[in-house]
């Protein structure tokens, strides 16, 4: 998410190849480091309640995760 | 008589010329210290006023792609979606949450209690823009919405550790969250009946 924008596609790719993964990696880790953090879309376990994953690391990512959505940090308003 | 009238004239400019020279000089630093002033990527960026109505589009596809149905339908449907607070156990009674947050685009997120309606605070939060590269721009609508859904559901904890709290009433009327109240519980009582928590008589 882009303030002024919305939904910006940053990298795709098919994690199992190691020349997409490392690309997805470095993508993820500058979005990080630029304070953005990442949330992937998942349904909760045992129900059919969709709910956000935060993850700070790109391991964290569930292997089924189609997507993952970076947002600025949260501040007090 | 005419050549006199023309060297006078000439006269005249030569005169003139230094105080010309000074104004001209005045207005070039002037516009040269509003060009410091005003970073480059400002002066590049133009306003599109369609922008942000596509940036919103996008956002709604986004969020209605994220969160469940009734959240999405409540979002459309109301202008706000609930969020039930998951750091209380819920009732092992009758399965109901402790408490619930309102959230609103661009608004601080509402806690209260669903059985009870009665408000608890208001969580300030936003989301800015950290890298600076638009200047005076913020998240679409939805896209707030999402932000806050995603934070919430997936750490609700750190989401209200960074929020300003206040106690109701500082940003959002209480009569106009109470009305959202009553609204939620009638949009639930007609797509389901009066099994919602709000729908609940009290």
């Amino acid at each position: 998410m882009k303030p002024g924008y919305g939904e910006v596609l940053l990298a795709e790719g098919d994690p199992s190849t190691q020349e997409d993964e490392e690309r997805l990696v470095e993508e993820f880790r500058r979005q990080l480091d630029e304070g953005m953090w990442a949330a992937v879309p998942t349904v909760a376990p045992g129900t059919c309640r969709r709910e956000a994953q935060m993850v700070r690391d790109f391991t964290e990512i569930p292997p089924d995760a189609e997507r993952v959505i970076f947002f600025p940090r949260a501040a007090g308003g | 008589m005419l050549l006199a009238l023309l060297a006078l004239a000439l006269v005249a400019s030569v005169l003139a010329l230094p105080s010309l020279l000074s104004v001209w000089s005045g207005w070039q630093k002037r516009r040269a210290g509003q060009r410091l002033r005003t970073p480059r990527r400002e002066r590049l960026e133009f306003h599109d006023p369609g922008r942000e109505r596509r940036a919103e589009q996008r956002a709604r596809e986004l969020l209605r792609s994220c969160v469940n149905g009734e959240e999405w339908a409540m979002y459309r449907d109301l202008g706000f979606i609930r969020v039930v607070g998951k750091l209380r156990p819920v009732d092992p009674a009758n399965g109901e949450p402790a408490y619930a947050y309102l959230v609103y685009p661009h608004r601080p997120i509402v806690a209260y209690v669903p059985k009870t309606r009665r408000l608890l605070s208001e969580y300030c939060v936003e989301f800015p823009d950290l890298t600076r590269a638009i200047s005076h721009s913020r998240l679409p609508d939805s896209d707030d919405v999402l932000a806050k859904w995603m934070a919430l559901t997936g750490d609700e904890e750190r989401l209200i550790r960074n929020a300003n709290m206040h106690l109701p009433g500082r940003q959002i009327d209480p009569g106009r969250v109470r009305r959202d109240l009553w609204r939620l519980a009638e949009w639930e009582r007609q797509r389901r009946g009066s099994d919602s928590f709000e729908a609940r008589p009290t």
